[in-house]
């Protein structure tokens, strides 16, 4: 009974949909696209619209920028106060510098460690593979926020790795760990780890091995042919990863509030100063469409992987 | 070559450890009788009843999971729909704009998303005055959008791994097109769905910053509750509360995980007896 009954109503609606010009197939794209649209493309143009508007105590606190002139005309104030107070603070000039200083170490230091251990579990025997790739993603399902702060009392002073080198006997004295570089490059390099690994294993475990057969035959030594052979054919994997492990890492704001100290300045941390310290719309959005300025190249480098990446894999 | 995997070998033990050992301290240590994280005072359980007790820490859980529910559900259905369309509808006009909407939130820097969808929600509130303030809505849809890019590109990735010729047969045979999606695509991909479904249940209970620039006075969730704890100094009641969120999770990972094993050992044994039957 129930069965014509659904049809029939599948019918009727497939026509409403018609009447506007839309097949179901038009739909499934529309539906996030539109999303997408409204919450992710055009809250940039409002991020730069307000970057222009200038600081004012009012609710929302900045000033419009359309106004109605005295004569019907339309006018508009752009108001380049915000950048202009960011190039003359040098605060915001040592912020940009150190984040993408700490950003680009971090991805080095990343990739040191992430690609030996992609290659290992590449190499692994095929049944190890899943539950050592398992035991990569899992810290990443448990809280951020939690396993940073897990390490403000491994590195304290009076931490647990001080405690364990003194009894060691290797150090007399703590050493200064917390609140440093040193502290939020390993706070990114942890919680960024996994990003790195997974790409990486993607490309190395599809590598064909009997090139590196047919290198060895022709007399190439290991670390000849891993130079030669394994390291061109994984960039991709190295693209990817150092991608997705920079990007987000420029602007990372937790890791730096937590371990970071007043020395380590990172332009996420003065965004979120300047927005909730500070009340300073303009500037905050001054701050981030510089931010998105430096990041235009990274992320258009990666969509670009992305996608080529998703094509040879229909292939 | 023996050197070379040597070294392989520990890199890996190192990287394990790297990783395992602060959370294995944390969990020690949430059992500690001492105030003091590095003090070890004697095996309690103090910790986690005064967790029970915490009034804020508790309604702030409560919120955190509703939201992530409902993002993560959402996220899936527009994730699911946007992933179907980048693998299976070809080119269609404004192609790349999509794609490289769904990939940006990726890697887009937590601050530049929050305060951007800030920013939309104010002015949206001052043209047509929704949303009236800030809070569990806001939350929600700034959670959806950046989770659901996720989960497209999960589903998007098992559905260009996956032969289109059954899809393509069942349209032969005059399946309709929603018709073939619930009955062929839908069983196929629900793998992806499944853990786009957990990935964006955790991105959601776990985002910090994002959930600071669009929540209002009266909705804090969780991880705004932890790091304000946390910027006070270290509590053994946070470590108390990561103990409790490890556990769930490897205890909701490892469920998947056995379910999605055992379903796909009887898909097996069901192809085995098809093609057996066709011999």
């Amino acid at each position: 009974m129930s069965q014509p009954a659904s049809s029939l109503k599948t019918s009727s609606s497939r026509r409403l949909l018609s009447r506007f010009g839309l097949s179901g197939r038009g739909l499934v794209v529309l539906v996030p696209y539109v999303w997408l649209l409204l919450f992710f493309l055009i809250p940039f143009a409002i991020v730069l619209k307000i970057s222009f508007a200038e600081a004012d105590i009012a609710i929302p606190p900045y000033t419009a920028l359309l106004d109605w002139a005295e004569g019907g005309m339309l006018t508009v104030k752009l108001n380049f106060a915000s950048f202009m107070f960011l190039l003359t603070d040098s605060l915001y000039a040592v912020a940009y510098l150190n984040s993408l200083k700490i950003a680009f170490v971090s991805t080095v230091l990343c990739l040191l460690l992430g690609y030996p251990m992609a290659y290992g579990i590449a190499k692994a025997p095929a049944s190890w593979r899943g539950p050592l790739l398992m035991l990569i993603i899992l810290p990443f399902w448990t809280s951020f926020l939690i396993r940073v702060y897990a390490w403000i009392g491994i590195l304290k002073q009076e931490g647990l790795l001080n405690n364990f080198l003194i009894w060691l006997g290797v150090i007399d004295t703590p050493l200064n760990i917390l609140y440093t570089d040193v502290s939020i490059y390993i706070g990114i390099v942890y919680s960024y780890l996994p990003f790195m690994i997974l790409p990486l294993y993607a490309t190395l475990e599809k590598l064909d091995d009997t090139l590196l057969e047919a290198a060895a035959d022709l007399g190439a030594r290991p670390v000849k042919a891993f130079l030669a052979v394994t390291l061109p054919l994984s960039m991709p994997g190295i693209v990817a990863g150092s991608l997705l492990v920079f990007i987000p890492a420029v602007g990372e704001f937790v890791i730096p509030s937590l371990l970071g100290g007043p020395n380590t300045l990172m332009i996420g941390a003065v965004l979120w100063n300047e927005f909730f310290s500070n009340r300073d719309w303009p500037v905050a959005s001054a701050v981030a469409i510089a931010l998105l300025l430096f990041l235009v190249v990274p992320i258009m480098l990666f969509q670009y992987f992305q996608e080529k990446q998703q094509e040879a894999a229909k292939q | 070559m023996m050197r070379r995997s040597g070294f392989v070998l520990t890199m890996l033990a190192f990287g394990y450890a790297f990783l395992y050992v602060p959370i294995i301290l944390l969990i020690i240590y949430s059992f500690n009788e001492s105030r003091l994280v590095t003090v070890w005072g004697g095996w309690s359980t103090k910790w986690y009843v005064g967790l029970l007790h915490n009034q804020q820490m508790l309604s702030a859980a409560w919120l955190s999971l509703r939201i992530a529910a409902l993002s993560a559900t959402i996220s899936v259905i527009l994730g699911t729909m946007a992933g179907m369309a980048m693998a299976r509808f070809g080119r269609f006009k404004g192609r790349t704009l999509f794609g490289g909407m769904i990939t940006a939130p990726l890697v887009m820097p937590e601050v530049i998303t929050g305060l951007s969808l800030l920013l939309l929600f104010v002015s949206l509130e001052q043209l047509i005055g929704w949303p009236e303030g800030r809070g569990m809505t806001t939350i929600t849809i700034a959670h959806v959008t950046f989770t659901m890019a996720f989960v497209a590109v999960i589903v998007q990735s098992r559905l260009v791994s996956l032969d289109e010729s059954i899809e393509e047969a069942a349209m032969d045979l005059g399946a309709r097109p929603a018709k073939i999606f619930f009955v062929i695509t839908l069983p196929i991909i629900s793998p992806a769905i499944v853990s786009g479904w957990l990935l964006a249940f955790t991105l959601s209970l776990d985002d910090l910053v994002i959930a600071s620039f669009v929540s209002g006075p009266a909705s804090t969730t969780l991880p705004m509750v932890i790091f304000s704890s946390v910027r006070l100094g270290v509590t053994p009641e946070i470590n108390a509360l990561a103990t409790i969120i490890v556990a769930i999770v490897t205890t909701g990972i490892i469920a998947a995980g056995v379910i999605m094993a055992r379903q796909e050992r009887i898909r097996r044994i069901d192809e085995q007896m098809a093609s057996a039957s066709n011999a």
